[in-house]
């Protein structure tokens, strides 16, 4: 018995054994496969679009200038959205890993979760019905008192249906992935640095700034574009919330605010039609050339210290 | 073991199979009431797309024929006017709904749908009156001219309190407020025939020719009616447009007709539309009306949008040429009307239009 076992360990294979491996070699190629035909799909369908005219973008000259302003709209609501989720993130992941009672944060954890639960419908519903009513009047003393600042120049939108209002709404609906992974990666700060860090003297916070933070910046980073990439291509809520113009303006409070490519999409598609289809589907393309490059940003940092990252 | 294992899934079968069957049983007589004979004799499968405005009336139409119809299956997709034309053409639909008549370059192809040789028809089957509606603090009654909607829309004015529309308002205390004035973000026929008014009572302030998506970069947007709705509710010193059922308690614009302003009625807006001459060189059954938005008619409400029904004048089955007639039919009849203003707050097609509608029916193959 023990000779056999130890002289061929793993010279039987049984037909279950091969079925078993012949089936994950197929799930792990499909998704492969997917990824290719979906790839195919829109450079096929998207061909078409280059050569549009004026009639069939409505009104811009060329296919490019009608998808520029629409990727700066993109960039910029999610870049917005990253800037006020990151800091919100990174503390409640911080009180988690090193501040909170064991049970709190535990707690917090879970909730935290849910919140990433919520469907982005709802993120919408409630961004247009109780988000942009109740900043308005914010948005107004902005305006009135700020407006010498150029994002906060007049005239203010009267229903606060601006893209500042989007961007909170995203950073809500980035806030889980920014904070469940920065929370992994704090957790594995070594023990022995922080102990070392507060044996030389160094009160908590100091601690957390020579210790925790500086080994956890790769995670950090990975997480943002992670949550960056979520925000690229929310839909719905953007959809629902924003009130969209196809332009290049850096302006928070205005009525006028450059749409998002998946809610310009998510908008023209039920009655699109012929060339102006193939337009649309292309800025799908764009999109995904976008977002393919943030993740493979993302996914390069964390493989550069692979052995620290949470997100493995 | 094995035995029983497959008992249950057999028995979730069995249990699935039954609650759904029993979920569309309940869908037919949903909306029951109006049997008009239980020894109808109609059979098969009616498929229609296109207009969205038409969307909520058409189901409460296909509730009420499949009731009184048992053999008869209809679906109707609401995938918007252009997109219905669109399956129509190319043979995926047996009539399409529209908010626009077909163009003639569409009139010159050839339709999959019908008999080789044979055109499709245009029949208006549903109008529905389109509101300004606002919301302005301290203001329930406003009058507007085209010439003034269009500056507001178009951003040329952007306070309450302009003269344009003081002028307009005498005795109204209006705010020292910003205008917000809230459009369609998608494309819709509703802006349209929005656009189509503007640029033609007032055509030196709106330069721009009638077209599905709004056509200036000023003003806020909003998806769908319900966005416009509730972004004109929610906002302050807002005003907006939007089919005349869905406005609620809003506050409702009169409009300037001739010397007087209108309000919006189902009547009014019916009586636009049979007094609008029909647009010329189509066929002899095909009522396509250009509608007469420059009245000066007090009676009449030139703010309406028409919806039609497109159908072949001759299908390649019969079979299917009789299931048409008889939904569309219905739809143009009064019970059909009626059944559409009650459910979807449409006006009614004036009588002498609904027997012109019938009349072309009849010619249907």
């Amino acid at each position: 018995m023990t000779a056999s076992t130890a002289s061929a360990p793993a010279a039987k294979q049984r037909p279950g054994d091969r079925i078993f491996s012949g089936i994950t070699l197929a799930a792990g190629s499909l998704i492969l496969v997917v990824l290719a035909a979906v790839a195919v799909f829109l450079v096929a369908e998207s061909l078409p679009a280059l050569d549009a005219g004026p009639d069939d973008t409505k009104g811009a000259d060329n296919f490019w200038t009608y998808v520029g302003p629409l990727v700066f709209g993109t960039l910029w609501a999610a870049a917005l959205a990253l800037v006020m989720a990151l800091p919100v993130a990174i503390g409640i992941a911080l009180f988690i890993s090193h501040y909170a009672p064991r049970r709190v944060a535990q707690l917090l954890g879970y909730i935290i979760d849910l919140l990433a639960a919520v469907p982005s419908v709802v993120f919408g519903l409630w961004g247009i019905k109780v988000l942009a009513p109740s900043v308005q009047p914010f948005y107004t003393w902005l305006s009135e008192n700020l407006g010498w600042f150029p994002l906060f120049a007049a005239p203010v939108s009267g229903t606060g249906r601006t893209i500042l209002t989007v961007a909170v709404v995203l950073a809500v609906m980035i806030l889980p992935i920014i904070t469940a992974l920065c929370r992994e990666v704090f957790l594995q700060t070594p023990r022995l640095h922080e102990e070392a860090a507060l044996a030389l003297g160094a009160t908590r916070w100091e601690m957390i700034r020579t210790a925790v933070l500086p080994f956890g910046r790769p995670g950090i980073i990975s997480a943002a574009m992670l949550g960056l990439g979520r925000a690229l291509g929310e839909t719905m809520a953007v959809a629902m919330v924003l009130s969209p113009s196809v332009v290049i303006s850096f302006v928070l409070l205005q009525s006028t605010n450059p749409t998002t490519i998946p809610a310009n999409i998510a908008l023209n598609f039920p009655e699109a039609s012929g060339k102006f289809l193939s337009v649309l589907i292309a800025t799908g393309l764009i999109l995904f050339v976008i977002s393919f490059a943030v993740n493979a940003v993302a996914r390069i940092v964390i493989n550069r210290r692979k052995a620290f990252s949470g997100a493995n | 073991m094995i035995s029983k294992r497959y008992a249950g899934l057999l028995g979730l079968a069995v249990v699935g199979t039954l609650a759904l069957s029993s979920c569309a049983a309940n869908e037919a007589p949903a909306a029951s009431g109006n049997s008009a004979g239980s020894a109808s004799t109609l059979s098969g499968n009616l498929t229609g797309a296109g207009s969205s405005a038409q969307g909520s009336a058409q189901e409460a139409w296909i509730a009420a024929f499949q009731t009184a119809n048992s053999g008869v299956t209809i679906a109707y997709d609401p995938t918007g006017s252009g997109a219905g034309r669109e399956t129509f053409i190319a043979g995926g639909s047996d009539w399409a709904g529209s908010d626009s008549a077909l163009s003639d370059e569409e009139l010159a192809g050839t339709f999959a749908s019908c008999a080789p040789d044979s055109k499709a028809i245009d029949l208006p089957t549903y109008i529905s009156p389109i509101a300004v509606i606002f919301n302005v603090e301290g203001v329930d009654q406003l009058n507007l001219d085209a010439a003034t909607i269009a500056s507001i829309f178009k951003g040329d004015i952007t306070r309450w309190n302009d003269k344009a529309i003081a002028a307009l308002n005498d005795g109204v205390n209006l705010p020292d407020t910003a205008i917000t004035a809230v459009h369609r973000s998608d494309d819709s026929g509703t802006t349209k025939n929005f656009t189509d008014y503007l640029n033609k009572v007032a055509p030196e302030v709106w330069d721009q020719p009638a077209a599905d998506p709004f056509p200036y970069k000023t003003g806020e947007g909003a998806q769908g009616t319900s966005g416009v709705v509730d972004a004109v509710t929610n906002g302050t010193g807002t005003i907006g447009y939007a089919d005349a059922s869905k406005a609620g308690d809003l506050g409702i614009a009169k409009v300037k007709v001739g010397d007087e302003f209108v309000a919006f009625t189902p009547e009014a807006a019916a009586a636009v539309v049979e007094e609008s001459p029909l647009v010329e060189g189509r066929g002899a059954n095909d009522i396509a009306v250009a509608l007469d938005r420059t009245t000066t008619d007090p009676s009449h409400y030139p703010l309406v949008l028409v919806s039609y029904s497109i159908v072949c004048e001759t299908y390649a089955d019969p079979a299917q040429a009789e299931l048409v007639k008889s939904y569309i039919g219905y739809i143009t009849s009064a019970d059909g009307q009626s059944e559409a203003a009650s459910s979807a707050g449409a006006a009614p097609l004036s009588a002498d239009l609904a027997s012109r509608v019938a009349t072309a029916l009849e010619s249907v193959s």
